[in-house]
């Protein structure tokens, strides 16, 4: 338990050796008579940066690695009969079962060798934490005795903290790009380990989404149908349907308060239509089950028409209403684009406002509404709980909005809520979703942005 | 300019005249009309935005409003004959004491229809007596009189819920147990407090006994995960990709990459968390450690492009003042453009965190949909979030969960109302117009 | 001052029917603009004469423009401006809530300082005005409209081939003859130039200016300047206004070589402004 107490002790350290990095430099400064290169406290930073960062990549690569080693070194250790024959599936099992034993959690009876394996990690696991904590301290102790001896008044503290705090921002800009190459990375990954049990192109442009039930006795992956082709259909159509939504409404939303409404109307409005954007989408999803879909269920009913109660219009109406709020300000924006001598130009040939808007303003104005579009459109596609609440779960491919239909984020969701293997072909169907999820929105997100940006670079 | 002459030889024909002439004014007021309706159709639009905004509230706030306040019954529990030992008063027949103190509300009942009287208090009743006593221990021995929430039908049939007309078949309340709750009122038993559980009670099984502290707690761990991760990463990506960034395709790069991730589907940050948090480091499911960190993945884009906007916000005079006084670049920033590109990026912090805080499917993904009854004592013992635990609750079938649904909805929306309320704040009150 | 202003318009607006030996076409009197608070415009009267160039001139802020605007009431389009006094073209006031903006327009064209043309290609920027008031009753109609306006602006030989390309990439002396081909393709009876050459080189300036004066035979011109050179090129009557009043009006020659009021000749010799 020595580990919860690194952060105290690390912090203390690195405040101890910010003072002591100043006090020595005062000291010396005054000792020598002279004004040292940087004002003291950068001195003090120095002597900090040098205690806290070596220390700080320890415990990170510690705490990434250190588990995976023991986990290793457990591992190994188990007795040759015990592992004999297990495929890397039950050798998985076999460790998840020793790490629940290791925590208290004992289901039936473990053989001898197991509970052995167990405590093994255990001590292991204790081990590493203090042996952790005593390489840090060492590590952090080390580098004020290298540092110290540094700080003297022709020493470019200053220079020496504004680059290694440079290079620090440097990382967490890059942070940026890691996180995307993690995406990429991970969905590649598992996607990969799918297309081995079942052929891509089978996903691709199969016509049967049932990750219950075989298609073909001699399927590898014999648990399921995995073509994604009706899942995508669906994901059309509820996304069809909200842009139906929100497209007018929004469109119509922005050209009234852009080019119609007195100052006050509009200062009022914008705002209180914006709160919609701010609603979590799971709330929306529960106003769609709670309200839409029942009364669409009713409506049907009046007119004789069979409405699913999940069907693909409530989830899509209500995922349109969502994003008016989306299209509604970035196409305020656009149209704030456009310039006023513009409309003065058409208003001075007598064109009535509506003539200027449709006419003039609105073609100047529609790259940069296109791309508010797109971008609303990716929004959709990757809309996650209204639908998971809304919409079915079976995959249909139809395009009847009265239907339930399910989307690629409803089973990605459903796929992997819950407790399941990592390696059955269920799961890792939900990374490969993922993955074509991504592509999709990668691909509308990277024209939007670069259909706006050339917008606004226009009348710039 | 024999171009002109040529134009001149047909005179030109006045369209301001044309236009003067009745046929002429019947079509400028007919482009009038069209324009007036172009104009209705942008109110329209306006209305339906706002009408389906008050809808939306509407619905939430009438079904979620009783859920705010719990019926209870005052049951007189009977503690003389019991056998308790002081020492281990967990080990005490608590379910028998509690059954015994309910049968006694209805001495006119037979002991065949035990199982309808039990079924009038939540079934959590041996809890609540259990617990009532090991905080104060004198009650043994005693009598005493108790409050315990009413099951929820009960609950739902005082609360107006469940229509008392409508056949008996069409109904989860039986007329007997309509008779006995009648009895009960009459007898005084019955009161309808606010309903301090919903705050202070974890999860449960019963919506009568089910509250959201654990949700607010898990929320509120991966939320300070979060803003302690994105925000000074966040912060520092900014500074150097607006201050220091030399303008090269590697800038453009990062800038194009983060202008992306924030339109990357939430869901996909639930995939990276669960492969790379869970999978490849073994870090433990359903922990609000790992929904922050996955939230701050998603949260940093926002903070980056605000940050960015407030920094871009800051004139160059500023720069360039501090730069010809002898400061380095750093010291110009630091001390000079950073506290005035501050409210914009404190602004952008919370709005970000608000849409973590709403969140739902990567935390999903990551397993806080967990069923936990019990606030999270760790960043790492498995919890629920807010929004997460909406989800569970929407999903249940019990009526008392949809008030409770709306109900937690609302609280939400509150706590979203509040981060919102303070970013305006802040921005209306440090924020200052070059 | 405000008697030395109503004394200058009085005189000023004899002035006009002697010079030109035009009838009158704008009819002023009284005019003031409010923004909000704040006032633009005091008591402007003049008469302005039609089938010639009137400039207006004066420092910047001067309400010289704002007057300008009232003439095709462009002020409507600013909420919080307010337009007072009279203001008649040919008789009938324009102000008159029977006559809209719509009618008045078409009468009234106007020219803006940076040339604006639509983001659409040369023949539809032309072709607008008239498609909209819904005049053209064919193809050859509009062709010959288009035409005609491009050839009186002066360009027609340098776009006549490329019509349909956008007029956004045509150069900026082009835009602002492309911007008057516009207004005279609605052919109104008096065109506005608010500084129509301020962002223009010294070669399209020229180009501009004799344009303008060929244009005079057909339309009543009304050009607003911060050019001194140019007014007195280009105009037969000129206005001096200064701090929203109109401080001077007479015909171009006497304004420039024998003003009446002292501060016109110090705007004149360069004293101030």
């Amino acid at each position: 338990m020595l580990t919860s107490y690194l952060p105290v002790v690390l912090g203390l350290l690195i405040l101890y050796s910010f003072v002591m990095g100043r006090r020595r430099i005062r000291v010396a400064a005054d000792a020598q008579a002279v004004r040292p290169h940087s004002q003291f406290g950068y001195y003090g930073l120095y002597v900090a940066l040098w205690c806290g960062l070596p220390a700080l990549i320890v415990v990170l690569a510690w705490l990434m690695f250190g588990p995976v080693i023991v986990d290793a070194v457990v591992m190994s250790s188990l007795p040759d009969q015990v592992t004999a024959g297990l495929d890397s599936a039950k050798l998985g099992l076999l460790e998840a079962e020793i790490k629940a034993i290791a925590g208290g959690v004992v289901f039936g009876e473990p053989s001898a060798a197991v509970v052995a394996a167990a405590e093994r990690l255990n001590s292991l696991r204790g081990i590493s934490s203090t042996a952790m904590f005593v390489v840090v301290v060492c590590v952090a102790l080390g580098a004020i005795a290298y540092s110290r001896r540094r700080v003297a008044p022709d020493f470019r503290a200053r220079n020496k903290v504004e680059r290694t705090t440079f290079w620090l921002m440097v990382l967490c800009s890059v942070i940026a790009i890691v996180t995307t190459v993690g995406i990429v990375l991970s969905l590649l990954f598992e996607s990969f380990r799918f297309f081995q049990l079942v052929p891509f192109w089978e996903f691709l442009f199969g016509t049967t989404w049932d990750p219950q039930m075989p298609i073909r006795a001699d399927q590898v992956a014999a648990e399921g149908a995995f073509g994604a082709l009706p899942v995508l259909a669906g994901t059309v159509l509820i996304s069809v349907i909200a842009m139906l939504v929100a497209i007018p409404v929004g469109l119509l939303t922005a050209i009234y308060l852009a080019e119609y409404a007195p100052g006050r109307v509009r200062a009022s409005v914008k705002p209180v239509v914006e709160i919609l954007a701010g609603i979590p989408t799971i709330v929306y999803g529960f106003f769609a089950v709670l309200t839409v879909a029942p009364w669409l269920r009713q409506m049907g009913a009046a007119i004789g028409l069979d409405v699913a109660p999940n069907s693909a219009m409530a989830a899509g109406a209500v995922m349109g209403i969502m994003i008016i709020p989306f299209i509604s300000s970035l196409s305020d924006d656009a149209l704030h684009a456009v310039p006023q001598s513009l409309r003065d130009g058409a208003a001075a040939l007598g064109a009535t406002r509506r003539e200027t808007i449709i006419q003039v303003i609105f073609p100047a104005a529609l790259p940069g509404i296109v791309g508010g579009i797109l971008l609303a459109v990716s929004r959709a596609i990757g809309e996650t709980m209204i639908v998971v609440m809304a919409a079915g779960l079976i995959a249909n491919a139809t395009a009847n909005p009265f239907e339930a239909v399910t989307t690629v984020t409803v089973q990605i969701v459903t796929l992997l809520i819950g407790d399941t293997e990592f390696d059955s072909p269920k799961t890792l169907a939900a990374f490969a979703l993922g993955l074509m999820l991504f592509v999709i929105t990668l691909g509308l997100n990277l024209v939007a942005l670069t259909v706006t940006k050339k917008y606004r670079e226009r009348y710039e | 300019m024999s171009e002109i002459e040529s134009a001149m030889s047909t005179p030109p024909r006045t369209i301001g005249q044309e236009l003067m002439s009745e046929e002429g004014a019947r079509r400028v007021r007919r482009r009038y009309r069209a324009d007036a309706r172009f104009r209705a159709y942008g109110i329209i639009a306006i209305c339906i935005a706002l009408g389906v905004l008050a809808i939306l509230v509407g619905t939430l706030v009438s079904s979620g409003y009783t859920a705010f306040v719990q019926t209870q019954v005052r049951v007189t529990v009977d503690l003389r004959d019991a056998d308790i030992d002081p020492a281990d008063v967990r080990a005490a027949n608590w379910r028998g004491i509690a059954t015994g103190a309910i049968e006694s509300l209805f001495p006119d009942l037979p002991q065949s229809d035990a199982r309808v009287m039990r079924d009038m208090v939540s079934q959590g009743a041996p809890f609540i007596i259990r617990d009532a006593v090991m905080d104060d221990p004198a009650l043994i021995g005693t009598v005493f009189d108790i409050e315990i929430p009413a099951s929820d039908r009960i609950d739902q049939l005082n609360k107006g819920a469940i229509d008392r007309d409508s056949p008996a078949d069409h109904r989860v309340v039986t007329d007997q147990q309509i008779g006995l709750f009648d009895q009960l009122e009459a007898e005084g038993r019955i009161s309808t407090p606010f309903n301090t559980a919903l705050f202070t009670a974890a999860d449960s099984r019963f919506p009568e006994l089910a509250g959201l502290w654990g949700a607010i707690v898990g929320s509120f761990y991966a939320l300070a995960v979060c803003l302690v991760l994105a925000f000074p990463i966040g912060i520092a990506a900014a500074i150097y990709l607006e201050e220091f960034a030399p303008k090269n395709r590697w800038t453009e790069m990062i800038e194009i990459n983060i202008n992306n991730l924030a339109a990357v589907p939430s869901v996909v940050f639930g995939l990276l968390g669960l492969a790379v948090f869970l999978n490849v480091f073994g870090m433990p499911r359903s922990a609000p450690l790992v929904g922050g960190m996955t939230l701050a993945l998603m949260t940093m884009p926002t903070i980056i492009i605000a940050s960015r906007a407030a920094l871009k916000a800051v004139p160059p005079s500023i720069r360039e003042g501090a730069l010809g006084v002898g400061a380095s670049h750093q010291q110009a920033v630091l001390h000079h453009v950073l506290p005035l590109a501050m409210p914009g990026m404190l602004t952008g912090t919370i709005i970000g965190l608000a849409q973590a805080l709403g969140e739902t499917a990567p935390l999903l993904l990551i397993g806080m949909n967990a069923f936990i009854t019990a606030a999270p004592d760790s960043m790492l013992s498995p919890s629920t979030a807010l929004p997460t635990q909406i989800y569970i609750w929407a999903d249940s079938p019990e009526r008392g969960f949809v008030a409770r649904t709306s109900a937690a909805i609302l609280v939400l929306l509150g706590f979203l109302v509040c981060m919102n309320a303070i970013a305006i704040w802040l921005r209306s009150r440090l924020e200052r117009r070059w | 001052m405000n008697e030395a202003t109503s004394h200058a318009g009085s005189v000023s607006v004899q002035h006009a029917h002697d010079v030109t030996g035009m009838p009158t076409k704008v009819h002023a009197r009284e005019v003031t603009v409010h923004y909000g608070e704040k006032q633009a415009l005091f008591g402007v009267s003049m008469d302005i004469p039609a089938n010639s160039v009137t400039a207006f001139i004066g420092p910047s802020g001067c309400g010289k423009s704002t007057f300008l605007r009232c003439i095709n009431r462009m002020n409507d389009t600013i909420d919080i401006c307010s337009v007072g006094g009279r203001i008649t073209i040919d008789e009938q006031d324009i102000y008159d809530p029977s006559l809209d903006v719509v009618q008045l327009r078409a009468r009234v064209g106007m020219v803006f300082q940076k040339p604006n043309p639509f983001p659409k290609s040369i023949y539809d920027n032309i072709a607008y005005g008239p498609r909209i008031h819904g005049l053209v009753r064919s193809k050859s109609d509009l062709d010959g409209i288009v035409e005609s306006s491009l050839k009186r602006a002066g360009l027609w030989k340098e776009v006549s081939d490329r019509l349909s390309e956008p007029a956004t990439g045509m150069s900026g002396g082009q835009q602002q003859r492309l911007c008057i081909a516009r207004a005279i393709a609605v052919s109104p009876e008096i065109i506005l130039m608010d500084e129509p050459c301020s962002a223009l080189d010294p070669i399209s300036t020229a180009h501009i200016e004799e344009l303008i004066d060929e244009l005079r035979e057909n339309f009543t011109i009304i050009i607003v300047t911060h050019n001194l050179q140019q007014a007195a090129r280009v105009s037969q009557m000129t206005g001096f206004f200064h701090l929203g009043k109109l401080i001077e009006y007479a015909d171009t020659g006497d304004v420039f070589q024998n003003p009446q009021h002292s501060m016109t000749e110090d705007y004149i010799t360069g004293r101030f402004g």
